[in-house]
């Protein structure tokens, strides 16, 4: 029993209480927000899958600063994700820009869907021409 | 027969993909900062913390940059090849220390030698930030043009700096530039 609760007090530990980011950056929920929202569109170079939100990795806390740095500053999310790309590359957005590279893992998700929905209809196309039974079986209760 | 080839077809892409995915380095992210004028730093020094060194020093000449800190187990690892690299005397070593404190990087010049002609002090990290850093150790080579021409993550090693590097000096210093 003890175990069990022991266990279940665990499961606090992974509580979003102890998230990274916890000190508010700005007075203004507008700002804050927009802050929290960009902090979750940069990846962490050092720890690849996750965000600077979620990344406790000194780089990360660096680009944290530097993206609150350049919001006081008045920079559009344009601007600010300019001056990381220059920096990082595209590899620094969570999303990859739409372009000439990429064309193919925007479209992967609409070309698998259109794929499997070809196959599926050819598949039942050709099976409900076949005959309601199947003279090679002679089925249940046969003898 | 067509029923057949269709699902082979589909198959031997697949493969040919993941075939093509296991020889890719993953690791290495490619720098938007090559051919580029190398972002400008001044910062104190970390021999003497009230001199200061910065990019104008080295201006119309040809230069390394290695990005290092007390904390990275692969600076220690590349030390060796960094002396082995100043003592061949191609082209001067800076340092950039990285996120680091003042005196376990002046230690570690004291005990493991230094290469560099001379190290910047980056406690906050925002030289790196613009130089594009994410792991250290990083070594860029700046041309007397001051613009990057090459850039190498993960511990330098003479026979990366003979295949990589050297060329690159050689060909630049030809060239007159």
């Amino acid at each position: 029993m003890k175990i069990v609760v022991a266990l279940m007090l665990l499961t606090f530990a992974v509580s979003p209480i102890f998230a990274i980011d916890i000190e508010r950056a700005f007075e203004d929920d507008a700002q804050q927000a927009r802050y929290e929202r960009l902090s979750r569109e940069l990846r962490c170079l050092v720890c690849r899958s996750e965000t600077i939100a979620d990344s406790n990795a000194t780089l990360a806390s660096d680009l944290r600063r530097q993206l609150r740095e350049l919001m006081a500053a008045g920079k559009s999310d344009e601007q600010i994700m300019q001056y990381m790309t220059d920096r990082y590359g595209d590899y620094v957005l969570y999303k990859p820009p739409l372009a000439a590279r990429t064309w193919l893992l925007w479209a992967a998700p609409v070309l698998f869907v259109l794929g499997g929905g070809i196959a599926a209809v050819i598949v039942i196309r050709r099976k409900s021409h076949l005959p309601e039974e199947d003279p090679a079986d002679p089925g249940l209760g046969a003898s | 027969m067509l029923r057949y080839l269709i699902p082979a077809g589909v198959f031997a892409i697949l493969i040919g993909f993941f075939f093509l995915g296991l020889g890719r380095d993953k690791e290495t992210l490619p720098s938007p900062l090559i051919g580029k004028p190398a972002p400008a730093f001044e910062l104190p020094s970390v021999e003497d913390p009230t001199q200061k060194i910065s990019s104008q020093d080295f201006a119309g000449r040809m230069y390394v940059i290695n990005v290092w800190g007390s904390w990275c187990v692969g600076c220690r690892q590349e030390h060796d090849a960094l002396m082995q690299i100043a003592q061949r005397g191609e082209v001067p070593i800076v340092g950039l220390n990285w996120n680091d404190e003042l005196a376990l990087a002046q230690r570690w010049l004291r005990e493991l030698g230094n290469p560099y002609v001379g190290n910047a002090f980056d406690a906050e990290g925002r030289v790196a930030i613009d130089w594009g850093v994410y792991g250290a150790p990083e070594t860029f080579l700046v041309d007397a043009n001051g613009e990057i021409i090459f850039k190498h993550v993960s511990p330098l090693t003479i026979e990366i700096w003979e295949r990589d590097f050297v060329p690159l000096i050689r060909a630049s210093k030809g060239s007159g530039t």
